[in-house]
């Protein structure tokens, strides 16, 4: 299998996100980085397919040049091929943007080295969360996709992928090639060992650069939601609550 | 260009939960431009889905039919959207943002080439649109404008209370026949698989949930019987899925499930914003917790400043006490 | 919860190892009006103590240290709460084997059991490490690791069960206020987002967080926050089957700064060797921005490649772990690397007790707790972790940084004692510097100030007198053969010192004789032009201090010390100050520059710039008088540090170049020579017997057992008076005294040169240590040579027993014993020269 791994480098931050101040970003002063949940579990579900089936993991990113961390921790947990798609601008691209970028992308990659039997990308992106640049990328590309992926099968024709939905999950049965978004939970991604964090950083990334056309959202603001003040109520300081607890649950109808 | 059409969600036949949710959004636009609402849906017109649109008010409905619509398929559905936005040169095509929703307006918009914006809290246009959408899971907001007409948009589930109206009135249904491109059909639902019957997380009215303060897989069981208790369900916070106590389908948050159940009992969870957001819609929450600082604690609109351990099996006894007495007397 | 108090006596700020543990000792030693608040949540609110490794080397060169560790242990020992599991040290080179050789020296002074391993002796304790990378090891069997946050849970809880402490977490600071002291700001409150405190004290025990907190009152305490990188990765079949959270012993791998700790199933690696990576204190997130916690800062990979690497080679398996958890972990550090204790300089009753380590909290609580309850600490004297030791200029963040950026990689280092630093030099520089730079002086810094330690230009006399050089590079590092050259020329013709780094106060005013007659043992109420020597004493009658006060008018005396003591001595003089106004305190010291001139011909060279008679009739010893000293107005002050005849010479900072020129012409004709400071602080004054603060003299020792008690005790009271007398009329349990080494061979056959640096011990015969009834252990505290008198002496406080002149004794240098013989005890310890006849010439 060939597998293509799409993600993006995300901050992670605390119980509470600062914005800039010209409220157009997150402020990362004191954040790290990371890769967007969802793509993680579709790296780690890409280097398993690849264990049991043999192929490659290429993964490849939007974003600036500081992703290459992501491409280089893609590296030590599996992934073998890395595309980093430099967007310098400080500010993402819109979905259409992004999806472009991609698209553009792996049309030379696919020129160069064949097509990628499967490309996988996060269901959404943890911080913009557009839930849309897999589809677009399959669209554009006439490939089948689906979404909200927590199961990938590799059988002799294509891939069975679980779908999970309320109180169960769906089948879909895809021919290759195929667009999946997957879902944290498909699997517990592994974290890298030292000897490969030492070897990830010999990979080698390809560079891209790209031109997008002007994009038709524009960020005006980041913001806190408003905060509806709470007026916590305490019901006790000890199991002697319970009655007080069961009261509520009563007057809430739910006992 | 006129008419806000939004698609009604249901899987073979029946109404997604999120329905009414998608119409009461629908109607409010549709104030806002002053053009007229349309609900959408794919596959026959069931009675159930007539008269949701009547509750609601909705003058027009229309119905997608093509023969090999048998069940859900993100392209073939979003195929059916993207003919259905040219054929009636719709103003906005709009849908919660579920995860089908979201699917099939992304589906749907990159077919037709139009601009999709998921997940918005409110729609403005005067000139250009001007929307505010969440990102984060909703613990962060984006101001965004587009210079477009026609946009697709999703309305973050939740963030919108069904309001039926006070008294129905005649929805025309208008049966659109369409004859989508066969190939489209390769990615329909082949099978369902149900793990659980009945209530599930998303749906539950009670969800009792644990955090790493549980401190094991075992911790659970007193949780457990709680939830049994009050016909509910047990979550967990992404701590608890990492250390392997509970399995993913547990996890409330972010990337998890969301939730909104009448209460919301978080033990041991200090609310880091990964889960808070996955809890948010809850219309109760009660937290227990050691820490009377904790996030969850000062979000929560009950709370008992305890360790949990004490505190759960005495709300159980307590159940089991007044139970005996209801049925003695 | 408790309400929210209005009033408190005492506040401390920081609920990490060292806040919990000071208001246990503090609710122990009777405050019973505690409040404890930390901004974040308990029991980890988020700083250093939350995410340390936990882990206790006990052995460490510096007394002090050693004694706050041992007390920690036991304290952790004594909750429970510790888990001895043993550690080893690992060298990698041969200069580390030598370092390990060290560490038995300072191992066996502090009684603590260790043992060097050969490779194969580690790999029976640690059977997973790759023997063909080391050298061998050096094995601590009683390293531990202790829980920390439990402990201070206990201490905390320990306090509110007595009902002495109330606590809230959750309460952030906003402001210390101060109101007007009698000499400085004083505390009145503390404001937190919760409500407001009035207090009369406020202890900042806040980690990496206390600089800010400093500030809000106006104080400062120096430390920087800075990041130390761990790892934690697993896990490891051959950990997991243990089933132990220890069953290994703790690895250091020193070469590479390196640690490996089991922590259950993984193995936790931390590292002191990447770039040292500095954050400022407002760049630190709140508990609510922290992706973890506001001190697990995120892990930056690339600054670890290269200890994973390192690591792998000590440890092949754990390259297969996965790296399951890497902060940039945030710790304190501090301009020297000594914690900052004691109370702040310069805001009354706010004290600091910050830049601890957990292997140092609990007894740093007791430390303190000690200090803020009988005015000195008694179970060791912290004057090297006192925040007072800082002089302005190195309490700001230019300093901090630089100094920190400089010693981080230093933490596993092997630092010489006599180590100088590289950063922030010649920021305080005397009036005479260019004319010793021109004479190719060699600086070290002396609080601050370059003080030439000895001149290249002097390079001939080293030949002219024959002096070999050292063997051990080791024994010649940081040093020079000229420095005896110098001290023989002094001895023989006449020589001057760059004295510019004195400290020097002046006290005045109506009250000054009832004042400094408090401050100090001896009796001040001499002549004008007189001058006194004295002790001075903490309330526990041992040293605070020693130094030289001279009677410049009847209301104004002058006071001399010396260049590292002069930020305590300021502290102490000034926190003493009558409330009413009657004295007035200036420090003088970048007012008035001194020079020393000292040899036989020193009056020669004097005579013929001035008209002053300077001959011992008309200008006795002791005696200070004001001189013109080519057309420069002086104060010149007949006394010496090295035994002979001469002066110190004070004059105004603008003069001193001038004067030294003017001596310096005239001097050559007598073959003047510049002559460092290691002839003046170590030979000159070792021949003599002279005592010096920080070595010889400390709050452990009284002047009795220094040899510096006078026959009579003034009328006057003064601090410490009554436990000096109790001292006098005691029986003494130990001494102070002179040796001399006997053969400084070592088993390789050539000279060895013993450091005098505080760790090594004075040993029986039979190769015991020697220990006073008081508990005290005999070390070395000064070491050099004589050369006038072709010894290699030793200063130590031996057990009285062992003090008549002539005992046998050992002392371990580099972990070998050289044969010692007492030379002198009681108050005259000159071996050179003992009747004084030369400096009374």
């Amino acid at each position: 299998m060939r597998i293509l791994v799409c993600v993006k480098r995300v901050p992670a931050p605390g119980s509470r996100i600062n914005v800039t101040p010209d409220s157009l970003n997150v402020d990362t002063n004191h954040l790290g980085f990371t890769t967007s949940p969802h793509e993680e579990c579709a790296v780690e579900e890409a280097a398993q397919i690849v264990e049991q089936h043999g192929g490659g993991v290429t993964v490849l990113t939007v974003g600036p040049s500081e992703a290459e961390e992501q491409l280089r921790y893609a590296a030590s947990v599996g992934a073998t091929a890395f595309v980093l798609v430099s967007n310098d601008t400080g500010i993402d691209w819109d979905p259409q943007q992004t999806a472009d970028a991609i698209i553009e992308s792996i049309a030379e990659l696919e020129a160069d080295q064949g097509q990628f039997d499967l490309i996988l990308f996060g269901n959404e992106s943890a911080d913009s969360g557009g839930h849309q640049v897999g589809i677009r990328v399959a669209v554009a590309l006439g490939r089948p996709a689906v979404n909200g992926i927590k199961g990938i099968e590799v059988g002799v024709q294509g891939v069975t992928a679980r779908r999970e939905v309320d109180g169960g999950y769906e089948v879909y049965s895809l021919e290759i090639p195929a667009v999946l978004g997957v879902k944290e939970g498909i699997n517990l991604p592994r974290y890298p060992t030292m000897k490969g964090r030492l070897a990830s950083k010999k990979a080698e990334i390809s560079a891209r650069e790209t031109q997008v056309a002007p994009g038709a959202q524009q960020r005006r603001r980041l913001h806190q939601p408003e905060e509806t003040v709470i007026e916590t109520e305490i019901l006790g300081t000890s199991s002697d609550a319970a009655p007080k607890i069961v009261d509520l649950l009563e007057e809430l109808g739910v006992l | 260009m006129a008419g806000v059409y939004v698609v009604v969600e249901h899987d073979q036949g029946q109404l997604a939960p999120s329905a009414g949710e998608a119409l009461t959004a629908a109607r409010r636009l549709s104030d806002h431009l002053n053009e007229p609402v349309i609900a959408v849906v794919i596959g026959e017109a069931t009675t159930e889905f007539v008269s949701l649109c009547e509750e609601h008010g909705i003058p027009k409905a229309v119905s997608v039919l093509d023969p090999q619509i048998v069940d859900y398929g993100p392209e073939l559905w979003g195929q059916a959207m993207a003919e259905l936005f040219s054929l009636t040169e719709a103003r906005v095509v709009m849908a919660t943002g579920t995860d089908r929703g979201n699917e099939i307006l992304a589906q749907a918009s990159a077919r037709a080439q139009i601009p999709f914006v998921a997940n918005c809290i409110n729609a403005e246009f005067s000139g250009a649109w001007e929307l505010t959408r969440m990102q984060w899971g909703g613990s962060l907001l984006e101001d965004v404008t587009l210079d477009t007409s026609s946009l697709f948009i999703s309305y973050a589930h939740h963030s919108v209370e069904a309001e039926p109206l006070a008294a129905a009135s005649a929805t025309q249904i208008e049966s659109i026949e369409m004859n989508l491109d066969p190939v489209l059909c390769r990615s329909l639902v082949q099978d369902r698989v149900t793990l659980s019957e009945g209530t599930t997380l998303s749906t539950a009215a009670v969800v009792v949930s644990g955090g790493r303060g549980v401190g094991s897989a075992e911790g659970f069981a007193s949780l457990e019987a709680l939830a049994g208790l009050l016909s509910g369900k047990v979550g967990c916070s992404r701590a608890v899925t990492n250390n392997g106590w509970r399995s993913h389908a547990d996890q409330v948050g972010q990337t998890g499930t969301r939730i909104a159940p009448d209460i919301y009992i978080a033990c041991g969870i200090s609310g880091a914003i990964q889960h808070w957001v996955g809890a948010m819609a809850s219309k109760n929450i009660l937290a227990i917790n050691t820490d009377p600082e904790a996030n969850m604690v000062t979000k929560a609109g009950y709370a008992v400043i305890a360790d949990l351990h004490e505190v759960v099996p005495a709300i159980i006894a307590e159940i089991e006490r007044r139970r005996g007495n209801s049925t003695s007397t | 919860m408790s309400e929210f108090p209005s009033r408190a006596r005492c506040v401390v700020i920081g609920a990490g190892i060292v806040g919990n543990c000071l208001v246990g000792h503090l609710s122990d030693m009777g405050w019973e009006d505690i409040v404890l608040l930390d901004k974040g949540p308990l029991p980890n609110p988020g700083g250093s103590t939350g995410h340390a490794s936990n882990f206790i080397f006990p052995c460490d060169h510096s007394k002090e240290i050693v004694d706050l560790t041992l007390e920690s242990q036991r304290q952790y020992e004594k909750l429970g709460l510790q888990n001895t599991c043993g550690g080893i040290e690992v060298a990698r080179s041969e200069e580390r084997m030598e370092e390990f050789k060290r560490r038995m020296t300072s191992a066996k002074c502090w009684g603590i059991p260790s043992t060097l391993l050969s490779p194969a002796e580690v790999k029976d304790l640690v059977p997973f490490i790759s023997e063909d990378v080391i050298l061998g090891g050096f094995y601590t069997p009683s390293v531990s690791a202790v829980d920390s946050l439990e402990t201070g849970t206990q201490m905390r809880k320990k306090a509110q069960e007595a009902g002495h402490l109330e606590v809230f977490a959750n309460t952030e600071v906003i402001d210390i206020e101060t109101a007007h002291g009698t000499n400085k700001p004083k505390i009145t409150a503390v404001l937190t987002d919760k409500g407001r405190i009035e207090c009369e004290t406020v202890v900042i025990a806040c980690g990496v967080w206390s600089p800010r907190l400093a500030e809000m009152a106006g104080a400062t305490i120096p430390l920087t926050p800075a990041v130390h990188q761990m790892a934690d990765v697993g896990p490891f079949d051959v950990l997991v089957e243990t089933q132990q959270e220890l069953a290994y012993p703790i690895v250091r791998d020193m070469d590479t700064f390196c640690y490996e700790r089991q922590t259950a199933g993984s193995m936790e690696v931390g590292s002191y060797a990447h770039r040292p990576i500095l954050h400022r204190v407002d760049e630190i997130p709140s508990n609510e921005e922290a992706a973890l916690s506001p001190t697990e800062m995120p892990f930056t990979a690339d600054d670890f490649d290269q200890q994973m690497e390192e690591a792998i080679e000590l440890m092949e398996f754990l390259g297969d772990g996965e790296i399951k958890y890497a902060i940039n972990g945030l710790l304190s550090l501090t301009p020297d690397a000594n914690p900052v204790l004691g109370p702040t300089v310069e805001v009354e009753n706010l004290w600091s007790a910050a830049a601890v380590w957990i292997k140092e909290g609990p007894g740093v609580g007791r430390l303190v707790a000690e200090w803020m309850t009988d005015g000195y600490p008694h179970f060791t004297d912290p004057h090297g972790a006192d925040i007072a030791r800082f002089y302005p200029h190195q309490r700001n963040v230019h300093h901090i940084e630089a100094r920190c950026d400089e010693h981080f990689n230093k933490t596993y280092g092997i630092v010489h004692p006599r180590e100088q630093w590289a950063s922030r030099r010649d920021v305080t520089v005397g009036p005479v510097k260019s004319r010793t730079d021109a004479l190719d002086a060699f600086y070290f810094e002396a609080g601050g100030w370059e003080r030439p330690h000895w001149y290249e230009s002097n390079q001939d006399l080293v030949d002219a007198y024959g002096i070999q050089g050292r063997q051990h590079e080791w024994d010649s590092r940081w040093w020079s053969p000229i420095s005896d050259a110098e001290h023989l020329h002094l001895r023989d013709h006449v020589g001057i010192v760059d004295l510019s780094a004195f400290q020097i106060f002046e006290v005045s005013g109506p009250g000054v004789l009832p004042y400094i007659e408090h401050m100090v043992v001896n009796k001040c109420d001499v002549a004008v032009g007189g001058s006194i020597y004295t002790p001075v004493l903490n309330p526990s009658g041992g040293f605070r201090s020693d130094l030289t006060i001279l009677r410049l008018t009847e209301s104004r005396f002058r006071i001399i010390t010396g260049a590292f003591d002069g930020g305590r001595d300021e502290y102490w003089f000034r926190h003493n100050l009558p409330g009413d106004g009657s004295v007035q305190f200036e420090n003088r010291t970048n007012a008035i520059c001194t020079l020393g001139l000292w040899g036989p011909k020193a009056v020669e060279v004097l005579a013929t710039i001035t008209e002053t008679d300077l001959n011992q009739a008309a200008f006795p010893y002791g005696s200070c008088q004001q001189v013109l000293l080519a057309g420069l107005p002086t104060e010149m002050f007949r006394v010496s540090y090295v035994g002979d005849s001469g002066f110190e010479i004070y004059a105004a900072m603008q003069h001193g170049q001038a004067l030294w020129d003017a001596i310096m012409e005239v001097g050559g004709a007598c073959d003047l020579r510049p002559v460092g400071a290691a002839v003046y602080g170590t030979s000159g004054r070792l021949e003599k017997g002279y005592r010096l603060m920080g070595a010889e003299l400390e709050n452990e020792y009284n002047p009795v057992e220094a040899g510096l008690a006078r026959p009579k005790v003034k009328a006057a009271d003064f601090i410490g008076k009554a436990e000096y007398l109790k001292a006098r009329d005691s029986d003494l349990c130990a001494q102070l005294c002179v040796l001399s080494i006997d053969d400084l061979n070592c088993e390789a056959g050539y000279l060895r040169f013993p450091m005098g640096a505080g760790n090594e011990p004075v040993l029986s015969l039979s190769g015991e240590r020697l220990v006073d009834a008081k508990g005290r252990v005999s070390r070395v505290t000064t070491a050099g040579n004589a050369p006038s008198v072709g010894k290699y002496l030793l200063m130590a406080y031996l057990p009285i027993e062992a003090c008549d002149r002539g005992t046998k004794l050992q002392v371990m240098y580099q972990n070998e014993l050289y044969p010692v013989t007492v030379e002198a005890t009681g108050a005259n310890l000159a071996v050179f020269d003992p009747d004084n006849g030369r400096m009374k010439a």
